[in-house]
């Protein structure tokens, strides 16, 4: 059986499964019953200043997308940094860390943008004995306000100069958390490894209004008549995380930074793909706060089982092992070819795949009287709609060989060529191989 | 009071009084706002839906669906009305494991159709419940038209009529609206006098006035309807009744009379019933008869069919149904004689078997004992006005309702053209009244 162990910048952990800095995390009672469901690590929810706490709303604080069938997709929350008193805070993390040291604990940090509010905190944060820190550059909402979270984390050079102070007045090892509300995710990832930053974590939320109340023209949640925007987590933003994680993964500025990956992890698989695209290991929060913490039972399970079958034995050898294969647009193959292939035998003749092609792409599968639906491969671009939209997937993409007529050019397949070198290409400058 | 079961003879009060309700009730009950969600959500919306292509109505399935799912079973309604006015009905009475739901490709992908009955009756429900009429009445056109039968047929046909802004008056035999809907529906499809309701609901549209005890051939003919409106639609239904022609036959009774009577009982422990009830007969109306006789307290309802049970015109759903609830089906029995006896009546039957496609009667036979026997062969046209055309029993009509009489239409089970169910009968009084608006309105 694979080793699911993980050490990250020296921290270890059971698993690669994390509970990221967030409303699970926030108190011993809720990271202890996490320790005991089998999570590998947590990052306790940010810690602010010492004195009077932050103050949370006390009405909703989360609004939601839900898919047709009510499965939640994707939460947005206006909840600030914890609203305990720091004290209470690191009373819990000393006890918890002593009582559970196999697991990682690393404690999320946010306070104002001046060196002795971050030196004052971090060696409160020592005392406790935690692995590590996490810079909160990120929370988009409330707290951005006051000049902290996603307002430093949009600006890289705040975000070199915090990380520089903490790395100085720090032994501990230093994660920053990183937003994703800006337009270029590799200038902060850059800044933060110029300020000595051992790791970076990502995404945090994304600002978002989820809905809107049609009855009281006004955003939701609402609290007493308005709303305001929020932080946007959960499966809806994977595709997002994915990307700026690949994307710091390969700019060569901070290739070998570590990343814990964050952003609508659910299952093991999404958890494989994101340390495949780069991350060491995971962070997960809105998964748990639908299903609860059980779900590490799966995570764990269905990573093992999938790393016997590809024969590996530590969750390293996935770590980055798609990054080489993300590439820009311009080095894709311009004469690779497929074609959609219709598997008649698990076809239900809904019609799907005609409809949305007809309407809405090349009008390249036909529906005939009885329903059967046929690929026309002299109209089809292989533009994978019908595959994405067939609810008993039974469309695949029949790849052609080289050599094969494709029906739509009227040409055979010729080798590999990019636009770098297409002759349709004005600014082609290579050969296109 | 309360009689036993096991008494013999034929007696009403054979359950306590308190178990009626709970024997009658809703046989398929409405779905909550939630179920109706999950059920919503399993629709893929697939392209020339081949539900709707199943709908002898054409109702817009998927889109009606939709509008559930998005928080409008207003507006579902509407989509459902607008083609089928007895929508309602429909959704609790049409078998849609042989239409709709039949052609569901989550039927073909899981065996597990999305509940499209149950969805309608959800949307049209809330809507009806809301007392709102969604439809409005053209500008007038000084044109009348006569109805024949309140039933299904005449009612949509009235209904669209009304909706194209002529006048319609509906002439009907029995003493309520409704024509099976209320007379000849088994009372726990549609409890609570939904079929009332539903026609309450419907002359909302105004513009329709019913007479009611007025029968075509004793009251007038189409002549005299023709003297006061400008064109008559059919949709009388079938009146009559098959009768057995065995010795004995004056003992059965047609099963029709036993249902509408139990539809019209104010108190269902009136209604006599027999402690063994055979029913002869492989139909719809031979399973209502069955079913409702067992849960009146009979204790035992026999199905006795001359042929196989696959060739019964009864859905598997409804042959289900009957077995679930007790009743015993006897296939390839053919009656030859019924017996009064001192226990009450014994009914003899050949048993048969099919070949070379006919059906023979084989020496074996079988004798069931009963104290009530029904018959439920088959209904048939009553008199009808001369100058019709008749086929195979029914009055003969073109695609768009048209009789080979001028200025006649027909539509629904006295017409040709699909089989006898609700559905089509809404769906042909729609089509004529469209084609009857066209003539009088010379487009």
């Amino acid at each position: 059986m694979a080793d699911l162990t993980s050490t990250f910048l020296g921290i270890k952990s059971p698993n690669p499964f994390w509970l990221a800095s967030a409303p699970p995390t926030d108190k011993e009672v809720n990271v202890r019953r996490a320790f005991e469901a089998g999570w590998g690590g947590v990052v306790w929810k940010t810690l602010g200043l010492d004195g009077p706490p932050v103050v949370n709303v006390s009405g909703p604080r989360y609004g939601a997308i839900h898919g047709p069938d009510g499965t939640l997709l994707g939460l947005n929350n206006i909840e600030l940094i914890t609203d305990r008193p720091l004290e209470v805070n690191l009373r819990e993390i000393k006890s918890v860390k002593r009582d559970c040291p196999d697991r990682a604990l690393v404690v999320s940090l946010m306070v104002p943008c001046d060196e002795d509010s971050w030196k004052s905190i971090l060696a409160r944060v020592e005392e406790t004995e935690a692995d590590g820190v996490e810079l909160n550059f990120g929370c988009p909402h409330g707290m951005a306000e006051r000049g902290m979270g996603a307002a430093v984390g949009q600006v890289p050079e705040y975000v070199e100069m915090v990380t520089r102070w903490v790395k100085q007045h720090s032994r501990m090892p230093c994660i920053v958390k990183l937003t994703p509300n800006i337009s270029d995710i590799r200038k902060p990832a850059e800044a933060a490894k110029r300020g000595g930053a051992d790791a970076v974590s990502l995404i945090n939320t994304i600002n978002s209004i989820t809905s809107v109340d049609l009855d009281l023209f006004a955003p939701q949640p609402t609290i007493d008549g308005f709303g305001t925007h929020g932080g946007y987590c959960g499966p809806a933003v994977k595709p997002i995380a994915l990307n700026m994680v690949a994307e710091i993964a390969r700019n060569p500025a901070t290739r070998g930074l570590p990343i814990s990956g964050i952003g609508g992890v659910t299952t093991w698989r999404d958890a494989a793909e994101f340390m495949a695209l780069g991350a060491s290991n995971v962070q997960v929060c809105t998964a748990v706060m639908t299903y609860g913490f059980k779900i590490v039972e799966e995570m764990i399970s269905g990573l093992s089982d999938y790393m016997d079958r590809k024969g590996l034995t530590e969750t390293r050898e996935i770590v980055g092992r798609a990054v080489p294969k993300v590439t820009d647009w311009q080095y894709l193959n311009l004469n690779y070819t497929t074609k959609a292939s219709i598997n008649q035998d698990d076809c239900i003749k809904c019609g799907r795949c005609h409809i949305v092609c007809e309407d809405t792409s090349h009008q390249a599968i036909a529906m005939a009287a009885d329903r059967t639906v046929t690929v026309k491969e002299e109209e089809c671009v292989a533009c994978n709609l019908c595959v994405e939209v067939c609810p008993t997937n039974c469309i695949t993409m029949r790849e052609l060989s080289e050599g094969e007529l494709d029906q739509r050019t009227g040409k055979p397949v010729s080798d590999y060529l990019n636009w770098t070198g297409h002759p349709n290409n004005p600014m082609a400058s290579t050969s296109g191989k | 009071m309360t009689t036993s079961q096991f008494r013999p003879g034929v007696h009403p009060g054979r359950l306590p009084p308190a178990d009626y309700c709970e024997a009658f009730a809703d046989v398929a009950p409405p779905l909550t706002a939630h179920q109706a969600q999950v059920a919503a959500a399993r629709c893929y919306f697939c392209a020339e839906a081949p539900c709707t292509t199943a709908c002898p109505s054409d109702i817009d399935v998927p889109l009606f669906i939709r509008q559930i799912l998005t928080g409008t079973p207003e507006a579902a309604a509407k989509t459902i009305l607008s083609q089928n006015i007895m929508g309602g009905m429909c959704a609790r009475v049409c078998p849609t494991e042989t239409l709709c739901e039949g052609a569901c490709v989550r039927e073909a992908a899981e065996g597990k159709p999305v509940e499209i009955g149950a969805l309608q009756r959800y949307a049209t429900d809330t809507l009806q419940a809301s007392g709102v009429h969604p439809f409005a009445r053209a500008p007038r056109t000084e044109k009348s038209v006569a109805v024949v039968g309140a039933g299904p047929a005449g009612l949509a046909c009235a209904h669209r009529l009304a909706m194209l802004g002529h006048e319609v008056t509906v002439y009907d035999a029995r003493l309520k609206p409704g024509g099976l809907n209320e007379y000849g529906i088994a009372a726990y499809k549609a409890p609570g006098g939904f079929a009332a309701k539903e026609v309450a609901w419907l002359l909302q549209i105004g513009g329709i006035a019913v007479l009611e005890n007025w029968k075509l051939g004793r009251n007038g003919s189409v002549a005299d309807l023709l003297k006061e409106h400008d064109a008559v639609f059919l949709g009388m239904g079938l009146a009559g009744v098959n009768a057995l022609t065995i010795p004995g036959a004056e003992f059965a009774t047609p099963a029709t009379d036993f249902i509408a009577h139990l539809r019209q009982a104010e108190d269902l422990a009136t209604v006599p019933v027999g402690r063994r009830v055979v029913v002869i007969g492989g139909g719809m109306t031979a399973v209502d008869a069955a079913v409702q006789a067992k849960l009146l307290g009979a204790e035992t309802a026999s199905i006795v069919y001359r042929r196989s049970q696959a060739e019964m015109p009864a859905s598997a759903h409804e042959q289900d149904h009957a077995q679930t609830h007790g009743v015993r089906i006897v296939p390839n029995a053919a009656p030859v004689a019924i017996r009064k006896d001192e226990q009450g009546y014994e009914v003899e039957f050949a048993r048969t078997e099919t070949r070379d496609g006919k059906l023979v009667q084989l020496d074996d036979t079988l004798r069931i004992k009963a104290d009530q026997i029904f018959t439920a062969i088959g209904q048939t046209l009553g008199p009808v006005p001369e100058g019709l055309t008749i086929t195979g029993g029914k009055i003969e009509i073109d695609a768009q309702g048209r009789t080979g009489l001028s200025h006649v239409w027909a539509g629904g089970d006295c017409a040709t053209g699909g089989e006898d169910l609700t559905v089509n009968a809404v769906a042909q009084g729609r089509d004529a009244a469209e084609d009857i608006h066209a003539f009088l309105m010379g487009a």
